[in-house]
């Protein structure tokens, strides 16, 4: 019973692991960036929660729906601001390391505002948990109601960016940004449609993660925001079912090693899978081979 | 023959600079002027030097983007610290100590790199920085749970805690997990890091300058050009990620021999660290070694400099970092740059567009 119990552990991690994941994999399919900075979306969205409803104790929907709203207005200006201008440069490492400043700069401001204290995060989540065969396997309502978001997030953008003019923008401009344009498309818009889809997910993935784990700090989405770059690249980066799958399996890989191996050694498990998937299959899981032409 | 010349002089110019500063910081210190808080940060400050340009061979000659570096710093600093505890008793002169230390540094974590280096040099762009920054996270790990002892029977390793070694009385335990090695003894100087600078920049610039270095090189700019004219891709870029490597576990054997208790904290040798080294790098110039050392010791310092502003150093630091990128890639800011510069010297600006067109080069 406890190993199904860790499983379902797992799957919850990992669809957390799963939503953040899709915020890099589409950034990076678009505009082909790591966007480092996405973790500390997730922490500024978690703040925004906790002020909201800790600090001024107004209603719980409210503290939601502006997290997401304010997160997406973070995505859309970090990219307008400190993105964009680069995106022309000679290298793409310059990009990427304005995206870690950008990183440090939200790490930061977060310090400054809330104290480096931990704070406790109230869940998000009131459903009552749910006990199977008989007491012997208790479901909390988090785990279900995470599981379920993914889910529900996973077929709403394979529903959008398969069916609906915008998706098929997108499509067109990871595809080949020039030709893109001359077919009408606002690559501008488009991209910054990408950031804000990635940055309201990042809010979701925020508040679902730290109803389960609700410790709260200006350092909470650094690691969730590399494992979850980590499972992107895993089911290959730029595929939104390869982001699902790479997600629930480091979850699953995650919680097991850390409740049959040992807690210390579990990241790096995960890393260690990680390398030898890449070895064998260097472009991940659902990745592309490109064959390079000369 | 004239741009041999003229490199031969570039490097000179950055051995001097080297030299010159070195100077500069000494009779500064003789004359009492520097506080001790900045005395603490000269032998840190070496070593990312010597990081930073390490870094430089994988990132600007081999085009590779690595964000592991801080791994190979660790390999460096936990190998030659275990050293240097083993034979504290044993061997009485520091130098000779210190020297073996310094060898079994750079030799592990050539080693590690090479190790490293053959099954994932073949994976391209960031999926090479991906697997890099795991392989960073996991030799952090892995020294986390760590315990080595010694005692009359010989070595003890284990990876659950100290109390499984099964010491004798007389045993003592040299790694201890996360609590890493106490009381390395402290060889490392502020001279010896500027040696060592000294070394590490003349291994990197007679590398560029060799047929090895061309060859890299060729990889870095069309690996389908280069494998067609018979260069062997696998061994060149094994040959370059080693040497990096090595060079960073020399910076390790630097850092932990200044140190009283090694420890592999997130801070120091986590993927943080190797981000700082990057930064050191993009932010000095891709392929440029002078650069690195200028942006190692201004990042350095800066904040500590800063040290006074308080809470919002690190703050003003992320500020200075993204605007410091915009100013000096965005095309815009390049035109605009350009332009000033042409109005403020006529006769400058074919330098200006020279000197650019070589990063663009570099870079790709």
């Amino acid at each position: 019973m406890s190993f199904i119990n860790y499983l379902i552990n797992g799957i919850s991690l990992g669809s957390v692991y799963a939503i953040i994941a899709l915020g890099y994999t589409m950034v990076y399919g678009i505009a082909k960036m790591l966007n480092f900075a996405h973790g500390d979306v997730i922490m500024i969205g978690c703040y925004v929660v906790f002020t909201i409803v800790s600090t001024l104790n107004l209603p719980m929907w409210l503290g939601m729906i502006l997290s997401v709203v304010l997160c997406t207005i973070l995505g859309i200006t970090i990219e307008a601001v400190a993105y964009r201008p680069l995106r022309q440069a000679s290298s793409s490492l310059a990009v990427l390391i304005t995206a870690i400043g950008v990183s440090y700069l939200l790490q930061n401001v977060a310090l400054l505002i809330f104290g480096a204290n931990t704070k406790s995060f109230s869940s998000v989540v009131t459903m009552d948990p749910i006990k199977l065969a008989g007491g012997a396997l208790t479901i909390k309502g988090e785990t279900i109601v995470t599981i379920a978001c993914c889910i529900v997030i996973m077929i709403a953008l394979t529903l959008f960016v398969n069916k609906s003019k915008a998706g098929q923008a997108m499509l067109a401009v990871s595809e080949d940004k020039g030709a893109a344009q001359l077919m009408g498309i606002n690559v501008n818009a488009t991209i910054s449609l990408t950031f804000a889809i990635g940055s309201s997910l990042a809010a979701v993935a925020g508040m679902l993660l730290c109803s389960s784990y609700p410790a709260l700090t200006p350092y909470t989405g650094s690691m969730p925001g590399i494992k979850a770059f980590v499972a992107a690249v895993f089911g290959g980066i730029g595929s939104i079912p390869g982001a699902f799958i790479g997600g629930i399996l480091l979850g699953i890989i995650e919680i097991l090693s850390k409740s049959y191996i040992s807690s210390q050694l579990a990241d790096a498990i995960v890393f260690m899978v990680l390398i030898v998937v890449l070895v064998v299959k260097p472009t991940g899981i659902l990745g592309k081979k490109i064959q390079e032409k000369v | 023959m004239k741009n041999y010349l003229v490199k031969q002089k570039d490097n000179l110019i950055t051995f001097g600079m080297v030299i010159g500063a070195y100077i500069i910081v000494e009779i500064l210190m003789q004359a009492g002027l520097i506080s001790s808080l900045l005395k603490g940060l000269l032998v840190p400050l070496c070593a990312y030097i010597i990081l930073a340009v390490s870094l430089n061979v994988t990132v600007g000659i081999l085009g590779e983007l690595s964000l592991g570096h801080a791994g190979f710093m660790c390999v460096g600093a936990f190998a030659s610290a275990f050293f240097s505890q083993l034979t504290k008793n044993s061997i009485s002169a520091d130098w000779l100590r210190f020297t073996i230390a310094l060898i079994i540094g750079f030799v592990s974590a050539g080693i590690i790199g090479f190790l490293i280096g053959m099954p994932v040099l073949r994976l391209k762009g960031d999926y090479l920085a991906i697997v890099t920054l795991a392989f960073g996270e996991i030799i952090k790990n892995i020294i986390n749970v760590l315990y080595v002892g010694r005692d009359s029977k010989g070595l003890h390793i284990s990876i659950k805690d100290a109390v499984s070694l099964g010491l004798e009385p007389d045993g003592e335990i040299i790694i201890n997990g996360a609590q890493g090695i106490t009381g390395t003894p402290k060889d490392s100087t502020f001279t010896i890091g500027v040696v060592l600078i000294l070394i590490t920049l003349f291994i990197v610039l007679n590398l560029i300058k060799s047929r090895d270095g061309r060859a890299i090189m060729s990889i870095r700019d069309n690996v389908i050009a280069a494998e067609s004219v018979g260069i062997n891709i696998t061994k060149y870029k094994l040959l370059a990620f080693s040497i990096s490597a090595a060079l960073a576990g020399v910076a390790g054997v630097l850092y932990s021999h200044n140190l009283n208790s090694l420890m592999a904290t997130p801070k120091n040798f986590g993927y943080n660290m190797s981000i700082m080294i990057l930064v050191f790098v993009v932010l000095g110039g891709i392929g440029n070694m002078r650069g690195s050392i200028i942006s190692a010791v201004i990042l350095t310092l800066l904040p500590e400099l800063l040290r006074g502003l308080n809470d919002y150093r690190m703050l003003i630091y992320a500020i200075v970092l993204i605007v410091m990128m915009l100013f000096n890639w965005a095309p815009a800011a390049r035109e605009y740059r350009d332009k000033l510069l042409s109005k403020i010297n006529f006769g400058k600006k074919k330098t200006v567009e020279a000197v650019e067109g070589g990063n663009e080069d570099g870079n790709n």
